[in-house]
């Protein structure tokens, strides 16, 4: 059995990890050691831990932190925000740690808002995630009472506010410079870049922005060092393990905490059972609506950052969608374009109006009113959009990943669409 | 415009905020809490109680999806069409729901019960497909279990 530091606590259909219970499993003591090192040196030990941002993007967490301007640098108030939004359709694992066990998550905050010296810290959750929110609160409530929150903690000279915030529902609340903009109280639209927040972020201060899953590493990292941590990997691409989750037509859907780099094929039959009766797999989305499809031929590589993008996708969230053999493509294609064009915030015209153009063409060709020529007008966004530059933030890139692929891969099918006029699935 | 306990409760988020347009979003929420919508008085108020403007209000107010500026039912259905519930059977509970209703997405039924509204992903893709009524999530669903679940909401 290999390890599963994130989630060994949790036990399914039970209420969240007490305080008492994650003191009892040996809980904040990550912290208790991070509070004995320098901010520096729990910087160090986390880059070489080689923790990669959990939140879609797989930027080195240890690495974000050193751009935060420290010692007698420093600009406080320093800012740390907590990302759990997960909007990102096909994403389900931040859920699990926020609603199973939030002491896990205070302390991961509390190490990374110590590491980068925060005066405070921001935990932004989705508007829909009830039970989180209550969850948390409760959570903080304890911890503030215990000592481990607030002013010289556990005895040290460091202090760290928490404040809980939920979102009114927007996708560009989880991109992290329209998550700044949504907590300031504006709309989530994106800022330039530069400055990057860790220059200028949150009210014009340092700041960083961190997933929940991201954060759920440090306490472990730091109790058991970066040469444990990185022994729980099978991939050379980074450290410890990922929360992945497989969603579709498969007979036990779920979220399972796994060595970085099993195979989707793995996941896909040991832990998620294989596919339902009368269901054949014919492609899966590995990371999230914003990721381009992998074909079965795929299926063997490690799902790691590297050897996904390589095969022409993205890890992501590492919570797959499955698309099988009865589902119609373009029906799912459908949703996806749907999703991203009532989520664009609006910001830059090519997104603003690309995409709802692409969610129109692709419903007239569902509903049996296509022409050979919204192909073109399909490929023509993919080509305009597809790479960073064009547009404000990787909203639009991402929007166009799984139509690439579904363009590539699924073109027969879009044919067939239009050559019948109707959708062959119904 | 606004009751005694709305103002308490705005003035009370105020006082947590060294910035008072931060307080936005949640004096839009305490609005609709009260009265299950946002409407243009209440925008207005809202920016008075704030020291804001009222434009300010308005842009937040009309950009996130969980904030209603229109009166909507006694419950709200949230119905994820995101890409997992698709692929698992999201067209069938729509059809089923907006049957039995009597309503298309964005509509409200005329006895004031229900608003229908779809919403990006829940989270809870591994019980696709999923809907949320007003608090409550709810998942595996089958057109056939709508009917009984709806029952519970008066
Ligand atoms: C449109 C959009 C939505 C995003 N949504 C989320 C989200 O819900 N949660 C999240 O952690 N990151 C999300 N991200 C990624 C964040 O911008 C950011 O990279 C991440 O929060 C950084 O944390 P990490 O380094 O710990 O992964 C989103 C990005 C984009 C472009
Ligand atoms: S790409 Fe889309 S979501 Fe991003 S800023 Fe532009 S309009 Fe907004
Ligand atoms: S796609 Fe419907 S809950 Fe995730």
């Amino acid at each position: 059995m290999h390890e599963r530091p994130l989630t060994a606590r949790i036990r399914s259909g039970e209420t969240p990890v007490s305080l008492e219970a994650y003191l009892a499993a040996g809980g904040y003591r990550g912290l208790r050691r991070a509070l004995a090192l320098s901010p520096a040196a729990v910087q160090e030990e986390v880059t070489k831990s080689k923790l990669r941002g959990r939140g879609g993007a797989g930027f080195p967490t240890g690495v974000k932190w050193s751009v935060v301007p420290a010692g007698t640098q420093a600009r406080h108030p320093i800012y740390l925000v907590v990302n759990g939004d997960e909007m990102e359709p096909g994403t389900m694992k931040d859920r699990l740690l926020l609603e199973s066990d939030p002491h896990q998550l205070l302390e991961g905050i509390l190490i990374s808002a110590y590491a980068i010296q925060a005066d405070e810290a921001f935990i932004f959750l989705r508007g829909e995630y009830h039970l989180a929110a209550e969850c948390m609160r409760r959570a903080i409530a304890e911890a503030t009472a215990a000592g481990y929150l607030g002013q010289k903690i556990l005895g040290s000279e460091y202090g760290l506010a928490v404040r809980l915030h939920t979102s009114a529902g927007r996708y560009m609340c989880g991109e992290e410079t329209g998550l700044l903009n949504a907590l300031e109280g504006k709309r989530a639209n994106p800022r330039s870049k530069p400055p990057f927040p860790q220059v200028s972020g949150l009210w014009g201060q340092p700041t960083v922005v961190n997933n929940v899953e991201t954060l759920c590493n440090l306490p472990h990292i730091l109790a058991n060092g970066w040469e444990w941590y990185l022994g729980l990997s099978r991939s050379s691409d980074g450290g410890g393990t990922k929360l992945y989750g497989v969603s579709g037509q498969v007979r036990n859907p779920g979220v399972w905490e796994l060595p970085l780099g099993v195979s989707a094929r793995e996941i896909l039959d040991a832990c998620a059972g294989g596919m339902r009766d009368g269901h054949r797999c014919r492609a899966v989305l590995p990371g999230g609506a914003s990721t381009n499809f992998l074909l079965d031929e795929h299926l063997d590589l490690p799902m790691d950052y590297s050897a996904v993008e390589r095969a022409g996708s993205r890890l992501g969230t590492g919570t797959m969608i499955v698309l099988d053999d009865r589902a119609c493509p373009v029906r799912m294609l459908l949703s996806l374009q749907r999703f991203f064009a009532r989520e664009s915030c609006g910001w830059c015209t090519p997104c603003r109006e690309g995409l709802p153009w692409v969610a129109r063409t692709l419903e007239a060709i569902e509903a049996g009113h296509g022409e050979m020529d919204d192909l073109e007008v399909l490929d023509h966004h993919v080509a305009a959009l597809a790479m960073p530059g064009r547009t404000f933030c990787a909203l639009a890139p991402g929007a166009m990943a799984p139509l690439q692929g579904a363009l590539t891969y699924f073109r027969d099918d879009i044919v067939r669409h239009i050559a019948e006029q109707r959708c062959p699935w119904r | 415009m606004l009751n005694e306990r709305e103002r308490e409760e705005i003035v009370e988020l105020l006082r947590q905020e060294t910035h008072a347009s931060a307080a936005i979003p949640e004096a839009l929420k305490v609005v609709q809490r009260h009265r299950g919508w946002v409407s243009t008085e209440a925008v207005r108020a809202i920016a008075h109680a704030l020291g804001v403007d009222a434009g300010e209000v308005e842009s937040v107010a009309t950009f996130y999806n969980l904030i209603f500026r229109q009166p909507v039912g006694r419950h709200v259905i949230l119905l994820c069409d995101s890409v997992s519930c698709a692929v698992t059977g999201h067209d069938d509970l729509r059809a089923h729901l907006e049957m039995h209703l009597g309503i298309t997405f964005g509509g409200t039924t005329p006895d004031g019960r229900f608003t229908l509204l779809p919403i990006a992903c829940l989270g809870a893709c591994d019980r696709a497909p999923a809907m949320m009524i007003d608090r409550t999530l709810h998942g595996n669903l089958t057109p056939a279990q709508l009917d009984e679940i709806l029952n519970n909401y008066a």
